[in-house]
């Protein structure tokens, strides 16, 4: 045991402490401060709440997050774990493998296929002149929605998988039993279905809130959080501010805020998985 | 299991006389091969234009199907050194990750104590925080430490952060190992460390190689982290320096980006086939307990 808590208070722990200590500094990459840091107090703080940027962000991320995991992700895993239970089980199996392989992909592929895909003279546009429509430059005009389709693209796997285990564990009785006293395919998943996986349901909303969170590198590919920073979300924030701009204090700063951010959600999932008696 | 898929045949056979349920049955199918078209289209990009000399960043069926992309990125300095140092770091985290994860799922799988319970939930805790919010704080640490470019500490870090999730797997299928066996190994005179290298590990092995494979995939695909704490090109992994060639050429030529990716993608889609399917059903190790 001392060593997973030695790697895990080195690597996990130290740099969420540095990230405390240094969001107090004014350390930069290079000049003066790179190698004498200075204390500067909660300056960075007042700095982060005072730039606009901040607000743009905060607002880019919680639209990124309920755009591709609890709308995109969560909607579409749902909707494919039904519609495997009712179609047939080529067509389920074959559907089934293209969504997963789009998840296990690596990020930074899984980033390029999307950008050939939404690029303006990629294959959507081509796709949409067939029908007589002129598709926009995806990656420019609508970059956020750009990012939430290619997040929601490599992302539905997880909810599908999740979803489809879920509607497994439904005993068949109950819903034979509403079908006999006259319940149809919809009266039966919105009033028996949904609410015997409402748990899986707010669990797996929670996880993929959290991933989502943390998504950079499929954003820095496709848009580098522009144009300007409409598609700037928090962790390209913070990178861009501490590496493009060099200044490291400021970004730390960043990184409490989304640490914090992150902490919210991953405490409410501990705390949910505890009442309902998860571990042990 | 095959009770319920049992118990759920005749439910569904007889859909195929109510014209209902095979019309239900045909809009489900209909809808799925949309959605699937849809997933499909921006994978058959890469295929494709990865065996297509013209290639264009729209899905076209090659006039000549070729290999040439894939001689051209085949050189040691573009795609095989990145890949080999891919394969490095990603085998240096995945062995500490499951080494370590051994380590520690045995006393909090086998001995009651009061810290299992927090501890637990604070590494299930820390295995949901974002880790790209950290990777700032992380890089300003390893340059106070002088680690950048120094490929052990990377591999260390990528451990570090897969350790959350590995140990609570490891801990997860280490449960599942009867306890009857080690106490037969105590009474024999067994160390705890004996008994956990001797019976435990080895009963344990499907199980650790799907832990193995997980904390590789995610070390294999991770981009950010390397990208942040290796600036020089001896050590980047295949993930960076596919994000170099993409800087450079990724405008031009697309159907050498395409075959670099499918190069750089394989080896994760073949592991994950050969885990979900060849290592499903292996929890059949209550069957070493007999009588």
């Amino acid at each position: 045991m001392l060593p997973a808590a030695g790697l895990l208070v080195v690597f996990l722990a130290g740099p969420i402490a540095w990230a405390v200590a240094g969001s107090l500094t004014d350390r930069a990459l290079t000049g003066v401060s790179a190698t004498k840091p200075e204390f500067i107090g909660l300056d960075n703080f007042a700095r982060l709440f005072a730039d606009p940027v901040l607000p743009l962000s905060i607002l880019l991320t919680v639209v990124f997050v309920a755009g591709s995991a609890i709308i995109g992700q969560n909607v579409l895993g749902l909707l494919l774990a039904v519609l495997f239970r009712a179609g047939s089980r080529a067509v389920a199996g074959t559907v089934g493998a293209i969504v997963v392989t789009a998840w296990v992909l690596p990020e930074i592929v899984a980033a390029f296929v999307s950008y050939a895909f939404l690029s303006a003279d990629g294959t959507l546009n081509a796709a949409l002149s067939l029908v007589g429509v002129t598709g926009p430059n995806w990656l420019y005009s609508l970059p956020l929605l750009a990012i939430i389709l290619a997040n929601t693209w490599r992302g539905t796997a997880f909810s599908m998988m999740i979803y489809r285990a879920a509607l497994d564990d439904v005993p068949p009785e109950v819903t034979e039993s509403a079908m006999i006293d006259g319940a149809g395919t919809w009266q039966r998943l919105r009033f028996i279905t949904l609410p015997m996986i409402s748990g899986t349901i707010f669990t797996n909303l929670l996880l993929t809130t959290l991933q989502t969170l943390s998504v950079f590198t499929l954003i820095w590919v496709m848009t580098k959080g522009g144009p300007g920073d409409l598609s700037t979300t928090l962790p390209v924030l913070a990178y861009s501010e501490a590496f493009s701009f060099g200044d490291i204090g400021y970004g730390n700063a960043i990184a409490i805020v989304m640490l914090a951010l992150g902490a919210i959600f991953s405490l409410a999932y501990v705390v949910s998985l505890r009442r309902r008696g998860g571990l042990t | 299991m095959s009770a319920t898929t049992a118990a759920r045949r005749p439910v569904r056979a007889p859909s195929v006389a109510s014209p209902r349920r095979s019309a239900t049955r045909f809009w489900a199918n209909l809808v799925l091969i949309v959605i699937g078209l849809l997933f499909a289209a921006p994978l058959a990009w890469v295929v494709l234009a990865s065996i297509d000399s013209a290639a264009t960043y729209r899905v076209a069926w090659p006039t000549k199907p070729t290999l040439d992309n894939f001689t051209e990125v085949l050189t040691p300095e573009l795609t095989l050194r990145p890949l080999l140092n891919s394969l490095v770091l990603s085998t240096g985290a995945a062995v500490v990750t499951v080494v370590v994860s051994v380590l520690a799922a045995y006393p909090l799988s086998r001995y009651r104590s009061r810290f299992n319970a927090p501890f637990l939930y604070s590494v299930l805790f820390a295995s949901c925080l974002p880790i790209t919010a950290i990777m700032v704080p992380v890089y300003s640490l390893f340059v106070q430490l002088r680690l950048i470019n120094q490929p052990w500490a990377v591999a260390l870090f990528l451990a570090a952060s897969a350790l959350p999730m590995a140990l609570w797997m490891t801990k997860n299928f280490m449960d599942s190992v009867p306890v009857s066996l080690e106490e037969a190994a105590w009474v024999d005179g067994a160390s705890a460390m004996r008994a956990l290298f001797t019976i435990v590990v080895p009963l344990m092995r499907p199980a650790l190689s799907v832990v193995f494979v997980f904390v590789f995939l995610q070390a294999w695909g991770n981009f950010f982290v390397p990208f942040v704490l290796l600036l020089t090109p001896d050590w980047q992994p295949a993930a960076v320096s596919i994000y170099a060639f993409f800087g450079q050429y990724g405008t031009i030529a697309y159907g050498r980006l395409a075959a670099y990716s499918l190069l750089y993608s394989i080896p994760v889609l073949g592991l994950y086939m050969i885990v979900t399917r060849g290592l499903g059903g292996t929890f059949a190790l209550s069957g070493a307990v007999k009588g």
